[in-house]
């Protein structure tokens, strides 16, 4: 299977060590990746470029969500894809969940599918990051009704129509939260998926450390 | 005491700053307004000393040297304030920059890289 009418879209930020296995595996299946540089300090671009990577390089560190809303911008004039998929450079995504997500835009009733690792038991989360989830996941429903089991995953599929409204203000983590927002606001038609978030000693060490959803709440709240 | 009112009153002015939407134009004006105000404020002061003492009695303050700590305290954290939302839109504009940027110059490789496409008419 060889689908081109997909652009995964890949914020990459100091992601030298992983970002080309990444890269690879995702284009076994997906041969369109959009990699977004975002002002890395190492040799992540050129990880990128040798793995095949489409590479969009921000001239200065802006942050995840401004290297999403660039990736998606890029992707959407770059390739005619019809659809558009969020993945995390750590290596914690597994490109055999996309499909199922595919399968549901394909329907063409829906607009945004989103990942979520708490439908099953496959993803190990440690305690700690669990409250914060499950905090993240409350005000989520507060604020913007959206029935959530995962308001913080990377792995996100789009159609063009949901790519497109994504006009991302919030340069830092606080994009997903803002995301939800969006999408609650134009009610889009949206799912969930169960994925397997693999916590390796990389990707928790790469993590943001829980004390950032102080950060999250204080740009959300002073937008 | 009339004090503790007017500072919580600008206190409160402060939440008003962050969430204010309005247009620069506006605020901009009163900035200058006010800036005015602290400068002839500033002379009469320094013309006569005794005012501050005056002016801090008026409103429940001991010393004048008191009212100035105060006024020089909610000053501070207006200019935080005011700083804070001038980097903040300054941090938007550099994004909407660079996302330009990044964007043109992956786009331009793009082109370059890909083989010519074969010409339409034949």
């Amino acid at each position: 299977m060889n689908r081109s009418d997909v652009c995964v879209v890949i914020p990459v930020f100091n992601e030298e060590a992983v970002i080309g296995d990444v890269v690879r595996s995702v284009r076994e299946v997906y041969p369109v990746v959009v990699c977004v540089d975002d002002g890395s300090a190492d040799r992540s671009s050129d990880e990128i470029e040798a793995a095949g990577g489409v590479l969009v390089k921000h001239p200065v560190n802006l942050g995840q969500g401004a290297a999403l809303r660039t990736g998606l911008e890029f992707a959407m004039q770059f390739s005619t894809a019809d659809y558009f998929v969020t993945f995390d450079a750590d290596g914690q995504h597994d490109v055999a969940d996309v499909a199922q997500m595919l399968d549901l835009l394909d329907g063409g009733d829906i607009d945004v599918v989103f990942g979520s690792r708490f439908l099953d038991k496959r993803s190990q989360i440690s305690a700690g990051k669990r409250l914060v989830l499950t905090l993240a996941i409350k005000y989520t429903r507060l604020s913007t009704g959206l029935a959530l089991t995962d308001t913080h995953n990377g792995l996100r599929t789009f159609n063009r129509k949901g790519a497109e409204a994504l006009d991302l203000q919030m340069n830092g983590m606080a994009h997903a939260s803002e995301l939800l927002g969006i999408i609650a606001q134009r009610e889009f038609a949206y799912a969930e998926v169960p994925v397997h978030i693999r916590y390796t000693t990389y990707s928790r060490s790469k993590g943001q450390p829980l004390i950032n959803g102080v950060n999250i709440l204080f740009d959300l709240l002073l937008k | 005491m009339l004090i503790k009112a007017l500072l919580i009153l600008a206190t409160l002015g402060l939440l008003l700053l962050l969430l204010n939407k309005r247009g620069a134009a506006r605020t901009r004006a009163w900035k200058r307004l006010i800036l005015v105000a602290l400068v002839a404020i500033a002379i009469l002061s320094i013309l006569y000393p005794g005012l501050t003492t005056r002016a801090a009695n008026a409103v429940g303050v001991g010393r004048g040297t008191d009212l100035l700590l105060y006024a020089l305290t909610a000053v501070f954290l207006y200019v935080v304030v005011g700083f804070y939302l001038k980097f903040r839109d300054v941090e938007r504009q550099l994004t909407i920059l660079a996302r330009r940027y990044a964007v043109d110059e992956a786009l331009q490789r793009a082109a370059e890289s890909r083989p010519s496409p074969p010409p339409s008419s034949d």
